[in-house]
């Protein structure tokens, strides 16, 4: 038996192809919508960073660097596929239902930022460090069981890779030929634990070899790559064909969140370097050179973009505070009569607390 | 009418919840093919196929991560831990996510789902088989935790739990699983969870029990009822939330109160409820509330299981100490 690990890469740092395009990606539309929605991302998360910096919202994960990975599998994945993200993909939920309000709510301090408008069946953002993969291997079973041709993706950084919720959701995936493709955001950092101190795999992906499901390395700066390679995955696995694991190696170009300070662990001199590598830029050369995307019309980008953020900027710090009774109202279906003593204090209280 | 035990009750409420509704699925370590190690899924596999009765690979955080996923998407998933002792690495799942799923997307996705365990010690098991941590559950909001203590309460608790829109610990104290049998008519009669169930009325003596222990606690009102005391005896069954009405009803009736438990003692099940009837109650009561439970040590292994479990003596003297 062999075991091997592929890596996946269309485009470098010059914006030249690595290979020749297969031809479901070889398409100026797509390239170009993942190119948009990239800038958006990095748009709206560099607001988000402002919003902490001046109280409008609290501690905020970035996802500056990152961007191609939930850019990509995000645009990979259909409207009937189903989400099971962390804190990184804001790519992603932008493109299914998740409003820049949402996200903006949630991080600043709001449930109601978890209840999407837009998307009845994607979990929301998930803190517990690999929980959310075991919940997505049970969305998966119940997908399979009603044998509906739907995929389910979750993510996770390389960091929770090492928790045991991986491994044991790698394990049914593979037992149950689970329609699950797991997207690890390889971006080096762990907070401040590097990815060498991590683990003592050659490879993050090669830990799906041992749940008996596929392993694939992307290049994560690569949105073409992240997009191509997982929308095989999913193909894959709506077929109830098996569950696969992808690592997209990428930087964290942020720090762990706005409460994290990298420079007292991470060398500049490595920071410097990722720039050089970063997503954005190579797939802007790339345009440049093989597509005719000219300043103007990066001009006119970045103003949509910069006017869609300040809008749902302004719709968020319009919304009024959710009412003292709802931290009650959605505990339980139903209130147990023992609490409605407890509300009701809350709410007296709740007229006069501030 | 079928007189049957309390693990057939379990068998039978699984089975009729399976036979009518088709999203009730069951699954854990060893229940299909071999009816779960106390065969409380019995024939369930052959019954209702490998589609509904899955035998999971050997991960208890997984079992209930699985089973938040599936809830999610409308199924209704009935998972069992093999024993209580080994739920603990699905404590972060139940805590995190389970107990707080609806809350936390403002009733977007919910878990209707069933978490069963056996529990308690009596039985000679080996070690971490034994322990009652059930206040462990009964403090997370966003739960409810059922403990039945007869054939038919199985039956009726188990059917309401399932049915249930939230969350469910079902703790089913295997000491008695075999201990009695009980008529009860298959008819997918639910029981109300948010009750206590008094099972026996007395005008001199409250005494709140649950789970097994409650089997000791019915003797004891026996042996007191010849000596001329009358112990009303209430089996609190749902410990969350918690029917502290129907305790409190008692006691202003009784004015004297001993809660009986088989946990450990510190921050236990008894303790709230002791607190809830100094809050409530401390004009009703004409002694001081005593509580005869497991000791603040370890369960110990089985040789000494029986000098940790109350016993008929144990309560017996509190009452009188209490009746004095």
């Amino acid at each position: 038996m062999q075991f091997a690990i592929r890596y996946h890469e269309f485009v470098n740092v010059e914006g030249e192809f690595t290979q020749d395009l297969p031809e479901m990606i070889n398409n100026r539309a797509l390239i170009l919508e993942l190119y948009q929605k990239m800038v958006l991302t990095r748009a709206f998360d560099s607001k988000a960073i402002k919003l902490q910096r001046t109280g409008k919202i609290g501690t905020y994960p970035s996802t500056l660097g990152q961007e191609a990975i939930s850019v990509g599998y995000g645009k990979a994945m259909r409207t009937d596929d189903i989400l099971v993200p962390y804190y990184r993909d804001y790519g992603a939920q932008l493109q299914r239902g998740v409003s820049m309000v949402d996200i903006l709510s949630y991080w600043g301090g709001d449930e109601r930022g978890s209840c999407y408008a837009g998307n009845t069946e994607d979990f929301p953002i998930s803190v517990p460090i690999a929980t959310q993969n075991l919940h997505a291997a049970g969305v998966a079973k119940a997908v399979q069981h009603r044998g509906e041709p739907r995929a389910v993706l979750t993510t996770l950084g390389e960091g929770g890779t090492s928790e045991g919720d991986f491994y044991e959701a790698v394990n049914v995936a593979g037992a149950w030929q689970l329609p699950l493709v797991f997207v690890i955001n390889n971006n080096q950092w762990a907070i401040s634990v590097a990815r060498d101190v991590q683990t003592g795999c050659e490879t993050i992906a090669q830990k799906a070899i041992a749940g008996g499901i596929d392993g694939h390395q992307v290049n994560g700066n690569d949105v073409l790559a992240v997009y191509y390679v997982v929308s095989q995955a999913l193909e894959k696995a709506r077929q109830n064909q098996g569950a696969s694991v992808i690592e997209a190696i990428t930087y964290r170009l942020c720090d762990h969140t706005t409460a994290d300070d990298a420079s007292r662990y991470r060398p500049d001199t490595e920071l410097q370097i990722a720039w050089q590598n970063e997503p954005i830029t190579r797939l802007k050369k790339l345009l440049t050179k093989h597509y005719q995307w000219k300043e103007s019309d990066e001009d006119a980008l970045q103003q949509d973009c910069y006017q869609q953020v300040e809008h749902a900027v302004k719709q968020y710090l319009a919304t009024p505070r959710a009412p003292v009774s709802d931290m009650f109202d959605y505990l339980y279906a139903n209130l147990p009569k023992q609490m409605e003593a407890q509300r009701e204090t809350a709410l007296y209280y709740g007229e006069t607390d501030d | 009418m079928t007189n049957i035990t309390m693990v057939e009750a379990v068998t039978k409420a699984l089975a009729y919840a399976m036979e009518h509704d088709p999203d009730v699925v069951i699954f854990g370590e060893d229940v299909a093919k071999n009816g779960g190690v106390f065969r409380a899924t019995q024939s369930l596999f052959e019954r209702f196929g490998s589609k509904r009765v899955l035998d999971t690979p050997l991960a208890e955080s997984m079992i209930a991560g699985l089973a938040i996923g599936m809830a999610a998407q409308g199924l209704k998933p009935v998972a069992e831990f093999q024993f209580m002792g080994f739920i603990y690495p699905a404590f972060d799942q139940i805590i995190s996510h389970a107990a707080r799923l609806r809350n936390r997307t403002r009733g977007r996705l919910t878990c209707p789902l069933v978490f069963r365990a056996p529990f308690g010690g009596g039985i000679h098991a080996p070690e971490h088989h034994s322990e009652s941590t059930e206040a462990l559950f009964a403090h997370i909001p966003g739960l409810k935790v059922v403990i039945p203590s007869s054939p038919a309460r199985a039956y009726g608790l188990l059917l309401a739990a399932i049915a249930d829109p939230d969350p469910v610990i079902f703790l089913e104290p295997k000491r008695i699983y075999r201990l009695v049998k009980q008529q009860i008519i298959d008819d997918g009669s639910a029981l109300p969870l948010e009750q206590c169930f008094v099972l026996r009325e007395g005008k001199d003596v409250s005494l709140i029990s649950w789970g097994a222990a409650l089997h000791e606690t019915l003797q004891a009102a026996e042996r007191l009822e010849s000596q001329g005391v009358a112990a009303e005896v209430i089996d609190v069954a749902t410990i969350k939330p918690l029917d502290f009405d129907t305790i409190l009803t008692s006691v202003s009736k009784t004015g004297r109160c001993v809660i009986i438990h088989e946990a450990t003692q510190t921050c236990g099940v008894g303790a709230e409820i002791a607190a809830l009837l100094a809050e409530h109650g401390l004009y009703y009561l004409q002694a001081p509330i005593m509580r005869v439970t497991g000791y603040d040590t370890v369960m110990p292994y089985y040789q000494l299981e029986q000098h940790y479990i109350p016993s008929v003596t144990r309560i017996i003297d509190a009452v009188t100490n209490v009746l004095e």
